[in-house]
């Protein structure tokens, strides 16, 4: 799955889009990996936007968790933005919001994690 | 086809304790004073109507085993957790003093939490009755005889009166037990456990406990899609939720809420029923979990609705 994404500095904005299940779970995951594996305590901070994402099912979350580990393995940060109300709902049923800090806003989750970012984000980088 | 659960919990037996039922008491209280109620006509009212069940009921604390009617005479009963004991009451409140009980056993696996209620199975001890316990593990009638050795128990398993006979099974074949078409299924725990599916009559039920689930080997889910297909019943191993059972609780051998209801969905399930509930959940986590899961299938419904419940020790369902 090719993930789009926008780059802010010391923050990159993942954009995966559609749903995220069974079926392209293991897709997601390779689309992500490359930006996982350059999350660390020196890289990019990723924020996952979900602005386009309507579904995630049970094998979808594995994907997010084995991101979080890894990144957080490396010394890097993962949070999650602007989800749909259905996947929030999901993510909280499932508790996935007690390892992801979550945001309403790609905005809010720029500014939490980099001033820089966010002035690049604001300038329209 | 009636199944009634005498054990619902998983790991290890639990109990109310005072400070549960303190807290149960202060609940309903605050509720009745918000209500207003102030006449036993309100009262009996407000019991029947306005407690949720966590409030006014208990899920129970007894270890695994569920019963299945068989309407022959026999009876067939799901793991000998703690919850055999007092299913062994029943069998002889329907049976002694007059017919020696014959009762059908089938086992998911022989963890502690289901077996440990075998000793305490009142038939067990009745010369003349007939036990029949089934299963796909060659070390049943081993752990049975040794949770029963000294100095772990005082009657030892060779002291029991009843005549005890061990049937192994075959996964993925089917046998006739009491009436019913059984067909165990592999499932992912340590040491192995088995699913089974009890057809009859058109009626299907699926015991599935002691299962995690690998949500990345599509093979494995499409087995298991098939096993629970357009069953009328699914007994799930709903212990964790899905972030621990990814996470922290990965490979200890249990599923979760989201899991079961996906599976059920896509093999057309009609009703899911959650079991194994953590030891360390009360009432009210268990209910708001349940709460959840129903809120899950709404979001998630595809054609046709999943009915959701959460077992309870002295649950009955019709099938």
């Amino acid at each position: 799955m090719d993930i789009s994404n926008k780059d802010y500095g010391d923050v990159l904005v993942l954009m995966p889009a559609g749903r995220i299940d069974h079926a392209n779970s293991e897709n997601f995951r390779n689309g992500l990996a490359p930006f996982v594996e350059k999350c660390n305590s020196g890289g990019k901070k990723l924020v996952l936007d979900l602005t386009s994402v309507d579904y995630i099912s049970s094998a979808g979350l594995r994907c997010f968790m084995l991101a979080e580990k890894q990144a957080k393995s490396q010394g890097g940060t993962i949070v999650v933005a602007a989800m749909q109300p259905v996947v929030k709902e999901i993510f909280e049923i499932s508790r996935f919001t007690l390892v992801f800090a979550t945001f309403g806003t790609v905005r809010e989750a720029v500014a939490k994690l980099s001033p820089a970012a966010l002035k690049a984000l604001d300038a329209g980088a | 086809m009636r199944v009634r659960f005498w054990g619902t919990r998983g790991s290890i037996p639990v109990a109310l304790t005072s400070a549960d039922i303190r807290r149960k008491i202060e609940r309903a209280l605050v509720l009745a004073l918000d209500k207003g109620v102030n006449t036993p006509e309100k009262l009996q009212s407000f019991i029947d109507n306005d407690l949720d069940f966590s409030i006014l009921q208990t899920y129970g604390g007894h270890s695994p085993c569920v019963e299945i009617e068989t309407g022959t005479g026999e009876f067939l009963a799901c793991d000998m957790g703690s919850g055999a004991r007092a299913l062994g009451a029943h069998i002889m409140g329907h049976t002694w003093p007059g017919t020696a009980p014959v009762v059908n056993i089938v086992m998911s696996h022989v963890h502690w939490d289901h077996i440990m209620g075998f000793p305490f199975f009142a038939p067990a001890y009745v010369p003349g009755a007939r036990l029949r316990i089934h299963g796909c593990h060659e070390v049943i009638e081993q752990a049975f005889r040794l949770q029963q050795s000294a100095p772990c128990f005082p009657v030892d398993f060779a002291r029991l009166g009843a005549n005890i006979e061990f049937v192994r099974l075959e996964p993925g074949k089917a046998t006739e037990i009491a009436g019913y078409r059984v067909t165990p299924k592999l499932q992912r725990h340590t040491g192995d456990s088995y699913g089974y599916r009890f057809e009859r009559d058109g009626k299907s039920l699926v015991y599935s406990t002691d299962s995690e689930h690998k949500l990345e080997d599509p093979a494995e889910t499409a087995e298991f899609v098939e096993f629970f297909r357009d069953a009328d019943l699914v007994i799930f191993d709903a212990m964790y939720s899905l972030l621990d059972a990814v996470s922290v609780k990965e490979d200890w051998g249990h599923s979760s809420n989201i899991v079961g209801v996906e599976l059920a969905q896509m093999a057309g399930v009609r009703h899911l029923c959650m079991f194994h509930h953590e030891p360390a959940f009360n009432d009210e986590r268990i209910q708001s979990v349940l709460n959840e899961t129903i809120r899950f299938e709404e979001l998630t419904r595809g054609e046709r609705a999943l009915r959701i419940t959460a077992a309870y020790d002295g649950m009955e369902l019709d099938v």
